[in-house]
């Protein structure tokens, strides 16, 4: 997985967590918070989102990897290439 | 049928917070399973059919209401995190309503969705106040009202700093107590500032056909994730050990187990179900005393065709000084409320099939409970012609061809004794204890409480206890253990 995809899965979470919320100009180095009304009920969707559908555990010490898209992206892709590596 | 013995989560109750709890669960993973003691959903938020005709057990209007982008909201919480579309609630606004005060309503003030409705009424009715309307308003805007561990903080007391005419005072309870308090005379002031929100800075609106609509997408919602349910099978024990709920004893006599237990019935009624090793030191909750007695009407046209206007809520008191408390006789005819829901914005073309008025009084729970069967439909005929009477005072005089009267084709009523036999709430009491319990701990480590006494009131508020707890108690705890 490229880090592009990585920040694609986590914008298509985003979008079904909070429909409302216009995705459409989302600056990847911003941090999410600042740019979308998410609070921390949301990023604890995100996180076990990411389980459920993709079978990446986050821990509670990583939530703050997960600030902008770009951290997402640099935090996430190597775990999703492990996961891919191991199956 | 489910055979199913054991369960991540095992939820009593299939009310409004008790299925929203079981959609976030099954949602992520978790198995779950609602019993509920009734053979419908809905608790006290729910609706039954006499005679072909459904009505709805509690909903005047969800309150709550805000506009679509608006944000930051309950209502948007609430869509977020049980993954519903804002459309597939399909709610319409009301039109407007009123609190009115006086033998006959002589000072009214209108509210609608739009918060400087009644910003200028306050500013017209009560010029002297309106500066100190103002900072009350500012205050409830500055409060944290979602804080688990908020120190009890009398609102009458806060709401005198700023507001120095009882009339405006008692004014702004009355709509407040009755849409949610289980407390008399006072409230906890964050009580005041999630109510005060819920019904005059978002407001009020329903779907066209009630509060089914809203049960029904929580229903799909439930089954799509995975969740089971069994109707008619409510939990009689709860078996302690070691300071946890070890296993249920359903009312078949069949026992589950589950690693989490969420309780939406209420306090006091939870902890009668606790039996064996119960910890020393937890204090029973007590249960609340206040309780209401509901007409309805039917009618055979809409109520605007007798001149009552557009009002789709009322709230009146004929009394000097506003009492909501558990009264002296069967029921307290000085104030309550009266509801039209054919006074919503529905769609174009759409309409409710027959006119309908509603009024709520308090009532006292004891009498109710304790009358022979007799006795009590013979009370229930005296009170129903003695609510109606109170509440027509501050409805216009009525005109047209056919009196009001003559265009009943139906009518329903329930009392305390109602609320108690289909919720199981003691005393009726709709709100339940005085007594909240934000954090929804109980004796037993395992065994949480969501619901009415949560304390988020509203239905959409029930929704979000069930939701806050379910992320409290089990998903947040289990989602950084990787």
């Amino acid at each position: 997985m490229t880090k592009d995809e990585c920040r694609q899965v986590v914008l298509d979470i985003i979008a079904d967590i909070a429909p409302d919320e216009d995705l459409s100009n989302v600056k990847p180095e911003v941090r999410l918070r600042d740019q979308l009304q998410l609070d921390s009920m949301d990023f604890l969707d995100i996180v076990m989102e990411l389980r459920k559908r993709h079978g990446i555990e986050v821990p509670e010490a990583d939530y703050m990897q997960l600030a902008s898209l770009d951290s997402c992206a640099e935090y996430l892709t190597p775990k999703f290439n492990a996961l891919a590596g191991k199956s | 049928m489910n055979s199913r013995r054991d369960y991540d989560v095992v939820i009593i109750g299939a009310g409004m917070s008790g299925l929203a709890a079981g959609i976030r669960l099954a949602h992520f993973g978790r198995s779950v399973c609602i019993f509920e003691r009734h053979n419908a959903v809905g608790g006290l938020n729910g609706f039954y059919s006499i005679e072909g005709r459904r009505y709805d057990v509690g909903l005047h209007a969800l309150t709550n209401f805000s506009r679509p982008g608006v944000r930051g909201t309950p209502l948007v919480k609430l869509l977020r995190q049980l993954r519903i579309e804002r459309e597939e609630l399909a709610l319409c606004e009301q039109r407007g309503s009123r609190i009115t005060f006086g033998p006959h309503g002589e000072t009214s003030l209108r509210f609608t969705n739009d918060f400087t409705v009644l910003e200028s009424e306050v500013a017209e009715r009560f010029p002297a106040q309106v500066d100190g309307f103002r900072a009350l308003v500012a205050a409830v805007r500055a409060f944290d009202d979602v804080a688990l561990d908020a120190p009890a903080l009398s609102a009458r007391e806060v709401v005198r700093r700023h507001i120095a005419d009882p009339l405006l005072e008692d004014m702004l309870f009355c709509p407040l107590m009755y849409y949610g308090s289980p407390t008399e005379r006072d409230m906890d002031f964050g009580q005041f500032v999630i109510m005060f929100k819920a019904l005059f800075l978002e407001g009020f609106a329903r779907p066209l056909e009630g509060v089914r609509v809203i049960l029904r997408v929580l229903l799909a919602k439930y089954r799509a994730a995975g969740g089971e349910r069994r109707m008619k099978c409510g939990v009689q024990r709860i078996e302690a050990r070691a300071g946890r709920a070890h296993a249920l004893v359903l009312d078949d006599g069949a026992e589950v187990t589950a690693r989490h237990v969420i309780s939406s019935i209420g306090a006091p009624e939870t902890e009668r179900l606790i039996m064996g090793d119960v910890p020393a030191g937890v204090g029973p909750t007590p249960p609340g005393r206040l309780s209401f007695v509901e007409t309805i009407t039917v009618l055979n046209r809409e109520p605007t065709a007798f001149g009552w206007g557009d009002d789709t809520i009322v709230f009146f008191n004929d009394s000097e000084r506003f009492e909501y408390a558990s009264p002296q006789a069967d029921v307290d005819t000085r104030s309550g409320v009266i509801c039209l829901p054919n006074n919503f914005e529905y769609r174009p073309g759409q309409c409710l099939p027959e006119g309908l008025l509603r009024v709520t009084c308090l009532a006292r729970p004891d009498v109710w409970s304790a009358w022979p069967e007799d006795e009590y439909r013979a009370a229930k005929g005296r009170w129903f012609t003695a609510v109606q009477d109170s509440a027509r005072r501050f409805l216009p005089l009525p005109m047209g061809a056919v009196t009001p009267e003559a265009a009943v084709v139906a009518t329903d009523m329930f009392t305390p004794r109602t609320i108690t036999r289909y919720t199981g709430h003691f005393g009726g009491a709709i709100y339940g204890s005085p007594v909240k319990n934000r954090h929804g701990r109980t004796a037993l480590d395992n065994l949480y409480l969501c619901g009415t006494d949560q304390g988020f009131l509203g239905i959409i508020g029930a929704m979000l206890s069930g939701i806050s707890m379910a992320n409290l108690h089990v998903l947040q705890k289990e989602a950084g253990k990787a």
